[in-house]
């Protein structure tokens, strides 16, 4: 007997967009986490909105190793005609494929290494259901009850799925569990369930939440306290104004008068999107906008703009694979260095990098807190695959002892108290000044704010003098943000290792998985994640105090090692690159592969473990 | 450059419900070209807000790039100013008004800033009906480029090095009436009786106002053959009515004679008072705005004064039901949800 697998598998269904199976599949993966099993699941979808082939899989894995595997699936769930010959073939040797046996399989498909799970699925629909809309919309059901069978899932966890799901709206749970048990019965009368890959219990979720990063980010400025929002509908970071909007209309209506605590104009392009958030901080609001590549060539003269006339706004970057339009649904870190550094002239800005939902919301709400401190843009450089998917995550945390810090904004009675305001002068030398916003005192604090180069007290200068004391305050104001950041996230292994590896955003789902490889082959590593841009002293002392440092980007020229090389005056062989561009979520066994094939590379004498 | 003005100025000035003079409205000397109109559109702004006792913190002043955009320097210094990038004035003052709706929001663009590279961002803040005055400083050149034809150019003219203008201009009062703003005026810059009542009246009204004023370029655009220069425009410039502005607290005494005179009431309870030229004039009726303004300009003719007036119109914070305090204004226990109900939002995760 074939000892079962048990809470280790990848599941894939292939489905056609349009077709409704998003919620079934998602209903599928939340019920293997309220199992309490760790359960990751990425939607591999075109930019198209009907009819072309979709992918959602699903990584099952106690040990919590939860990027994406890469490889064949275990399981596949065949329910597209178009990529039914390649689903096939993407199946592991021994492994399953669940497909629609309505219509009989074609004799040259079958396979004698994979196991075929056929269920009449559309002919049961054509029984059961009169509507043409349900018979399409249940077949999803049907499949998800009959993986429930398959994979030993408990039926009442999918019944109760079923009932939050549908609440409030009675009459849609009877017929859908119906369908579920429809795919149950069958399973458990065809075939002999569970099969050897199976769930089992545990209780290894705790207080965990399944989230996309996008519901993150837009929750996190409800809870930074944003109020304007200038926008321009784009994949993948559409969502955050979308969740920051439903959540705006739960949470911020007035009780009293009914109206509204913000404003979103979703705005002709996104020049206007970022020129709005920038008004809203020049006025003493708080503004952001969300946005990815090709957004952010546009907002690059605006941010430019917001640097040198020190204006607090906050911009979402969800990262998808460019140039230019690129694959415009596929993930990559590959605006590192356009967002470092956006704009013409020298211009430097902050990034934050979150890799998780629970991170994603702490950071969006922190990135209002910095930009009004430091009075410049903050960039959360977030990335598709984050976005759009969900993930495992720590709860959204928040405490409420937490106060906005609105930074060096004066009042009226502070006003009153200066005998003279100049809005550049840096008082405190931490090269952050003093500003004041419109109408806030009678006869003082006014000034003319301009992209032009100024004086101390905002009086236009073309004196190269005034200039170049200017430029050069600005950096010591990014000197100081680097105290202000987020520190990079550092995890030493058991002893000291000679290796560093060295990462940033969603590529830490699959670190613990490789170091975890590496540590079984007798490689032990340390990690460091980087979380913001400027880099904090740690990071420099995490690098030079490895003997080997391998960097892990998803991105072609690694961008990541060039910003570190350029700011931390490193030279760049001290760091090797380790990189994935092909647009889907880095895997372990990728970054394992590279290493290995560099450390085989070198010389006995030069090898270190 | 900016030079320090002398505060030095008449005891005997009259002063206005502030205590303040039209000086306390001044701005830094300006560093236009001598006899620039755009000088006079400062001067006209100095004297509205004077005049209309505004209390010049309340006033938010706001411009792109250009000649025109270097202007909110040399009026209001008591005011806050964002001289922002090329075309993207109206961006930032929406952004800026979402914050704050209760200033005054005084716009200065230019032909280069709205008919060209902004012509995006001033056709949409006219849909968003956003409570602003939008001026645009209209001399149908590149001033600060040194003398490149306009968008607003008209067709068949040359510039001063003798390109010709072969395109059709744009004229930016037409496409404001037609994209819907409530307020469409077109004044010249020499005439500060029509100037200055009209900037006080879109001060006043409570939405979107936009006054293309034509502003001579007195380097660049002033030559014979120029449709911009300042004797073409007083030789061709044309109105249908005078309008005079009645602040609020000023009764009036006379009754509006029949027919030739029209009161129309703005949303703070003041009067604009229009003296009719031409019999057929309505502000209310916008189809016969555009009309009037192509046929002029058929004729050659400029035609100037009010254009179209809505005093109904809603703006964009009555249209998105914002809340009554300043967003800018709201505090934290209002914007944040709070710990409890982040517990609740994560349970709807798991």
């Amino acid at each position: 007997m074939i000892t079962p697998t048990i809470n280790d598998l990848v599941i894939r269904f292939a489905n056609t967009n349009g077709t409704g199976s998003a919620s079934a599949n998602n209903m599928f993966a939340k019920a293997i986490m309220r199992m309490g099993v760790p359960v990751s699941a990425k939607n591999i979808f075109p930019s198209n909105i009907q009819g072309a082939p979709t992918w959602y899989e699903v990584r099952i894995n106690e040990n919590n190793f939860l990027g994406r595997r890469g490889g064949k699936a275990d399981i596949i769930v065949a329910m597209n005609a178009q990529s039914f010959n390649a689903d096939i073939n993407d199946v592991t040797n021994g492994g399953y494929l669940l497909y629609d046996s309505s219509k009989q399989l074609p004799e040259h498909l079958i396979k004698e290494n994979i196991n075929f799970l056929g269920i009449p699925i559309s002919a049961m629909c054509l029984k059961e259901y009169q509507n043409p809309r349900q018979r399409q919309l249940f077949k999803n059901v049907i499949y998800v009850g009959a993986l429930a069978a398959l994979f030993d899932i408990e039926f009442d966890v999918l019944k109760t799925l079923v009932g939050d799901q549908f609440k409030g709206k009675q009459k849609l749970i009877t017929p859908n569990i119906y369908a579920l048990e429809l795919g149950y019965q069958y399973a458990k009368n065809h075939f002999t369930c569970p099969l050897p890959i199976k769930v089992e219990r545990r209780d290894l979720i705790g207080n965990q939440i399944m989230v996309d990063g996008n519901t993150g980010c837009g929750l996190g400025a409800v809870y930074g306290g944003a109020t304007v929002v200038g926008w321009y509908p784009i994949t993948p970071s559409t969502s955050v104004i979308e969740k920051f909007a439903s959540y705006c209309e739960r949470l911020r209506i007035d009780p009293a008068s009914g109206k509204k605590n913000f404003a979103i104009v979703q705005a002709e392009d996104e020049l206007a999107a970022i020129g709005m958030a920038i008004g809203a901080g020049w006025n003493g609001a708080r503004g952001f906008t969300a946005t990815s590549g090709p957004g952010i060539s546009l907002m690059s003269e605006f941010l430019g703009l917001a640097y040198f006339a020190e204006i607090p706004v906050v911009l979402m970057n969800v990262q998808r694979a460019g140039p230019s339009t690129g694959m415009p649904t596929r993930t990559q870190q590959s605006d590192i260095l356009a967002c470092a550094y956006a704009s013409h002239g020298d211009t430097k800005h902050i990034l934050l990098f979150p890799d998780s939902p629970s991170e994603c919301f702490e950071l969006s709400a922190l990135a209002f807190d910095l930009a009004d401190r430091i009075q410049t843009p903050v960039i959360i450089m977030s990335d598709l695959d984050l976005g759009m998917n969900e993930h495992l995550s720590k709860p959204f945390i928040w405490n409420d002892k937490q106060k906005y810090d609105h930074g060096k904004i004066l009042s009226m009675r502070e006003l009153d108290e200066l005998e003279h305001f100049g809005r550049y002068q840096d008082i405190d030398g931490d090269g952050i000044c003093y500003r004041t916003v419109a109408g806030t005192h009678p006869k003082k604090g006014a000034f003319f704010t301009r992209g032009t180069s100024r004086n101390r007290d905002a009086v236009y200068s073309e004196k190269s003098a005034d200039y170049v004391d200017n430029m050069q305050r600005l950096e010591r104001k990014f000197a100081t943000a680097a105290k202000l950041v987020p520190k990079a996230e550092i995890c030493s292994g058991i002893k000291n290792a000679k290796i560093g590896l060295v990462y940033y955003g969603t590529s830490s789902q699959a670190m613990l998985e490789t170091k975890h490889l590496l540590q079984d082959q007798g490689v032990p590593v340390d990690l460091m994640r980087i979380k913001a841009f400027p880099f904090d002293n740690e990071i420099e002392k995490f690098i030079t105090e490895h003997q080997q440092i391998f960097l892990i980007e998803q991105n072609r020229d690694a961008q990541m090692r060039t910003l570190l090389c350029t700011e931390l005056v490193l030279d760049p062989n001290t760091i090797q690159s380790i990189l994935c561009f092909d647009g889907l979520a880095l895997t372990a066994k990728q970054v394992v592969d590279d290493i290995n094939d560099v450390l085989a590379q070198q010389s006995p004498e030069q090898e270190v473990g | 450059m900016s030079f320090a003005k002398s505060k030095f100025h008449h005891k005997n000035l009259p002063v206005n419900d502030l205590g303040l003079t039209y000086r306390d409205y001044e701005g830094a000397i300006s560093t236009l070209c001598a006899g620039c109109g755009h000088d006079s559109i400062s001067a006209a702004i100095v004297h509205a807000c004077a005049e209309l006792s505004i209390e010049p913190h309340k006033i938010a002043k706001m411009s792109g790039i250009g000649c025109s955009s270097k202007a909110p320097n040399y009026f209001l210094n008591n005011s806050h100013g964002f001289n922002t990038v090329h075309g993207r004035m109206p961006s930032v003052t929406t952004g800026a008004n979402l914050a704050n709706k209760d200033l005054t929001y005084l716009a200065m663009s230019g032909d280069g800033d709205s008919a060209s590279i902004g012509l995006g961002q001033f056709a949409h803040v006219v849909r968003r009906q956003l409570n602003m005055v939008y001026m645009v400083a209209n001399n149908g050149v590149y001033g600060l480029t040194k003398g490149q034809l306009a968008a607003t150019s008209d067709r068949g003219v040359k510039n001063k090095i003798g390109d010709t203008s072969l395109f059709n201009d744009i004229d930016l009062c037409v496409m404001a009436l037609q994209l819907g703003a409530s307020f469409v005026a077109r004044c010249f810059s020499g005439d500060k009786n029509q100037l200055i009542p009209i900037i006080k009246a879109a001060i006043a009204h409570q939405g979107f106002a936009f006054i293309d004023i034509i502003s001579p370029c007195v380097t660049f655009n002033n030559h014979p053959g120029s449709t911009r220069s300042y004797d073409y425009v007083q030789e061709h410039v044309t109105a249908r009515a005078v309008t005079d502005f009645v602040p609020i607290k000023e009764e009036i005494n006379h009754e509006v004679p029949e027919g030739k005179f029209e009161d129309v009431c703005l949303h703070d309870g003041s009067i604009m008072r229009i003296h009719k030229l031409d019999a057929n004039y309505d502000t209310t009726d916008r189809f016969k705005a555009l009309q009037d303004v192509e046929r002029h300009k058929a004729k050659g003719e400029i035609l100037t004064g009010l254009l179209h007036l809505d005093p109904t119109a809603q703006h964009y914070h009555e249209l998105n039901n914002t809340t009554d305090t300043p967003l800018n204004q709201i505090k934290q226990d209002l914007l944040c949800p709070g710990e409890r109900v982040l517990s609740t939002i994560n349970d709807s995760f798991r």
